[in-house]
């Protein structure tokens, strides 16, 4: 891409005096009309570095132009329960939730996709960097992060290349950071061949007082950017890179990515830590998509309003670069403080100390406009709302695709149901999506800062925030693409319901959302449907859960050609538990526990593993959510943590009871004997859906002996269906009762060849 | 038997932590000495050093440009810089 620069830089003055300069707003991703537009608000031509900023600020990443008309239910349907412990909601760079004891936790997924496909090392490196400078700008320390992946068909040339790379870039990272990575999750799907999804998560811990936001208020206070120099990476990243799409044909469009210098976020870290707790900046924003137009626009709109800005103060890399690159620059482990002049001096002393380079740009006004200097020549002057909050609004066609209805009617009802079991289970446990994820995960610290009470393979991941009374907090992630494919609705609330009951197995109580919408063009009206369906299944699913949405971002124009991915609408939910020391883990560890299903099993194989996997199908309706079924559950659960009564529980969700069995066999080598007639004849089921039926607000539940009976109490007292359905035994073997028996070591050769066959040995 | 020497670099306009680090231990350790130099700027790129069996014509020379630009390089980040015959 190239930026035509005249020797002179393109001034305010000159723009105002050459209204008929032809300009490249197409090329720089903006439409004809919104160009126009851009003319209309000025009563100008914009001047090159103003077209810069607002095509960044513009483009579909930045302007939430196609999702904004939808993401307002998360701000309607809200109870008050919702907004009781919500301390800063959407909007703002993440949600932050009081969690009790003067402590709050900010959380924040969002996508890196398109540069984890063109550069997949340094693409997800960035996108951990991303999300943590989110956190950090709340005046949090990042305490852990997470990621939920995407890879194309496991089997394709194409996936090894970007899977080594994406986990190496998590590793790299996050491991230099020194930061646990505690979950996420893992999907294959060809869907997924040309668009891989890297989206990262990342959790902070702060005191309530240690609460900012990104607002530039107070006339005279000095705006400073400090961290890393600004040089020519990425530019236009936000705007090309997220509003088009990539073709099989033709010229790929590589412009250059990012590096990311994870000892450089370290040290911004740390740095901005002692600047909160010294009390030396009013407002702070950290820079990602759109740099230097995206801060100052951003903190001008959400405080008084004006600002002036010398950019040549900017602090470069390469001093080549024009005023146009250095406003659209994306490079990383930046951050802009507002900083009142009285504490400039103690601000500098600060980073001076931390060796972060710094530069004061300008200051706060009271002119309502954002002004930009540049070598003395006024070369932006714009109302700042103009550029960061009254971008286009598009209310796209919606149509209800063609296809659905004979999806939705070609159920998984009519395929065979074999005899072999131990085969579908050992198929199953196999498959690249049920397979082990060790390779993955092993590649990530765990437990770095000492304070991870659970994490991958466990159902969420759980971190220890206050370490004198136990305090923390629980934290899972889920999308299933092929369930939203068949109903976007449906989908995403199944994506939030097992999100849910993830948290709800380890004993912690769920208190707020975090989401990632990864779909297609929105330009294609029946992706715009599959989206508008989505949004509205999540925000009808957290009134009823009562637990409200903090945050999040949406990725579009994720396909390859004109095939849009299955909608993935990634659910974080985030929990709290008193005392960590009360977790529940996942896997059994002891034998002679009884092994209890909670829940009822409905012959639900729509859409589910059993049908992907063994039959290479996809259709009917995904099964039914009850979130009054998951409420209930989720009490169950966090009494049955309070008084010490489970051993383990483990969510039911994608390969049903026969993978939720085996995975918790595999935890530490404890087999079992289970015997599911009782089960088929109660539920009204045949074999195959007692094991691979996907049936939600179940789960696999484990206690002590000398609990029985308490633990038995429990579920009658709260109503809730349970079976005790086997015994934990210290006998090397899965045992069906009537079915098969699994030697332990076979099921863990099964669960973990398939990743290791491909990509190379487990570490550690 | 004939070296082929292949160096690759970063791209100028991507950020080089590497040789950001060594640049700033260059300052610190240059401070500790009243006479050093003064460096501006480190990078650091890579160099490969392939054997050939045989003698080096264009055709082989064709191929190491092709295999430096596939393979040795991630020419999203990276460029080859030069492609040098060393006896």
């Amino acid at each position: 891409m190239t930026i035509t620069t005249p020797a002179v830089p393109d001034t305010v003055a000159n723009a105002a005096a050459t209204p008929e300069k032809v300009q490249p707003y197409a090329a720089l991703g903006l439409k004809e009309d919104e160009y126009l537009r851009i003319r209309e608000i000025l009563g100008r031509r914009p001047t090159s570095g103003e077209l810069a900023m607002y095509s960044v600020m513009w483009s579909e990443h930045c302007s939430y132009k196609s999702s904004k008309p939808y993401l307002r239910q998360f701000g309607q349907k809200v109870s008050e329960k919702m907004k009781k412990n919500l301390m800063v909601g959407m909007g703002e760079n993440a949600g932050v939730v009081d969690v009790g004891e003067g402590w709050a936790v900010t959380f924040k997924i969002e996508s890196h996709n398109h540069p984890s496909f063109i550069e997949p090392f340094q693409g997800a490196a960035t996108g951990v960097g991303g999300i943590v400078r989110d956190i950090i700008s709340m005046g949090a320390r990042p305490v852990a992060v997470m990621d939920a992946l995407r890879f194309g068909d496991i089997d394709d040339p194409d996936t090894a290349r970007v899977v080594h790379g994406v986990v190496s870039g998590i590793s790299f990272y996050g491991n230099c950071l020194g930061l646990p990575n505690i979950g996420g999750e893992t999907y294959f799907d060809s869907v997924y061949q040309a668009n891989p999804l890297v989206n990262a998560l990342a959790v902070g811990v702060l005191r309530h007082e240690d609460l900012h936001l990104a607002n530039a208020r107070g006339v005279g206070n000095k705006v400073v950017l400090f961290g890393a120099r600004t040089g020519g990476d990425g530019i236009g990243g936000a705007s090309i890179l997220a509003s088009d799409s990539f073709s099989a044909g033709g010229p790929t469009k590589r412009p250059a990515v990012q590096v990311g210098d994870p000892f450089a976020e370290k040290v911004l870290i740390e740095c901005c830590l002692e600047l909160f707790a010294k009390g030396l900046v009013e407002g702070i924003q950290d820079l990602g998509a759109a740099g230097i137009s995206c801060a100052t626009s951003e903190l001008a709109s959400n405080g008084d309003g004006g600002m002036f800005i010398d950019l040549e103060k900017v602090l470069l890399r390469d001093p080549t670069l024009t005023a146009e690159e250095i406003l659209m620059s994306e490079s990383q482990e930046r951050m802009m403080a507002i900083v009142t002049p009285e504490k400039l001096e103690g601000f500098l002393a600060v980073v001076d100390k931390w060796d972060v380079e710094t530069s004061v740009l300008g200051e706060v006004t009271d002119t309502g406009r954002l002004v930009i200097n540049w070598r003395g020549e006024e070369i932006v002057n714009v109302e700042p709302r103009t550029v960061a909050v009254d971008g286009p609004v598009y209310d796209r066609p919606v149509a209800y695709p063609t296809w659905i209805d004979a999806l939705q009617a070609d159920t998984a009802a009519r395929l065979p149901r074999s005899t072999d079991l131990r085969a579908d289970l050992l198929t199953l446990l196999g498959s690249p999506n049920l397979s082990d994820k060790r390779w993955i995960t092993n590649q990530y610290d765990k437990y770095v800062l000492g304070n991870t009470a659970l994490s991958f393979p466990d159902d969420g991941g759980m971190v220890r925030v206050d370490e004198e009374s136990g305090l923390g907090f629980a934290v899972a992630t889920d999308a299933n693409g092929r369930y939203c494919q068949l109903d976007p609705y449906r989908g995403a609330q199944l994506a939030l319901a097992e999100a849910f009951r993830n948290v709800a197995a380890t004993g912690a109580t769920p208190v707020a959302v975090s989401d990632c919408l990864n779909f297609g063009s929105p330009e294609n009206p029946e992706v715009m449907w599959q989206f508008s369906k989505a949004v509205e299944g999540l925000a009808d699913g957290c009134l009823e859960l009562e637990i409200p949405v903090t945050g999040g971002n949406v990725s579009f124009y994720n396909q390859t050609g004109d095939v849009p991915i299955h909608p993935t609408p990634v659910v974080a939910v985030l929990g709290v538990i008193d005392d960590v020391a009360r977790r529940i883990p996942s896997g059994w560890q002891d034998e002679g526990n009884n092994i209890y299903l909670l829940g009822t099993t409905r012959d639900e194989l729509d859409g589910s593993a059993w049908a992907g996997t063994l039959h290479d199908h996809l259709g009917g309706m995904p099964p039914i959510v009850d979130f009054g079924a998951e409420l209930r559950l989720a009490g169950l659960l966090s009494a049955a943590a309070e008084q010490s009564l489970a051993a383990s529980a483990h969510d039911l969700a994608d390969g049903g009871l026969a993978q939720a069995l085996a995975e918790a066999v595999l935890r530490f080598g404890i087999g079992a004997r289970v015997w599911i007639t009782e089960l088929m004849q109660r539920d009204g089921v045949d074999a195959t859906a007692a094991l691979f039926s996907e049936s939600t607000a179940r789960m696999l539940v484990s206690v002590p002996r000398e609990d029985d009976v308490r633990f038995q109490g429990l579920c009658e007292g709260r109503g809730y269906e349970f079976l005790r359905i086997g015994v934990t035994e210290d006998s090397g073997a899965l045992e069906v009762q009537d079915q098969f028996t699994i030697p332990v070591e076979e099921l863990r050769r099964v669960h973990t060849a398939t990743m290791s066959d491909r990509f190379g040995a487990v570490v550690g | 038997m004939p070296i082929i020497v292949v160096e690759v670099m970063p791209k100028a306009e991507i950020l080089d932590p590497q040789g950001k680090a060594v640049a700033g231990a260059l300052a610190r350790l240059g401070a500790a000495s009243s006479n050093a130099a003064q460096f501006s700027a480190v990078r650091i790129g890579k160099r490969f050093e392939l054997t050939v069996d045989g003698a080096v014509d264009d055709a082989v020379l064709a191929e190491v440009r092709e295999i430096a630009e596939d393979m040795l390089a991630n020419t999203v980040i990276e460029d080859v810089v030069s492609i040098t015959v060393a006896e």
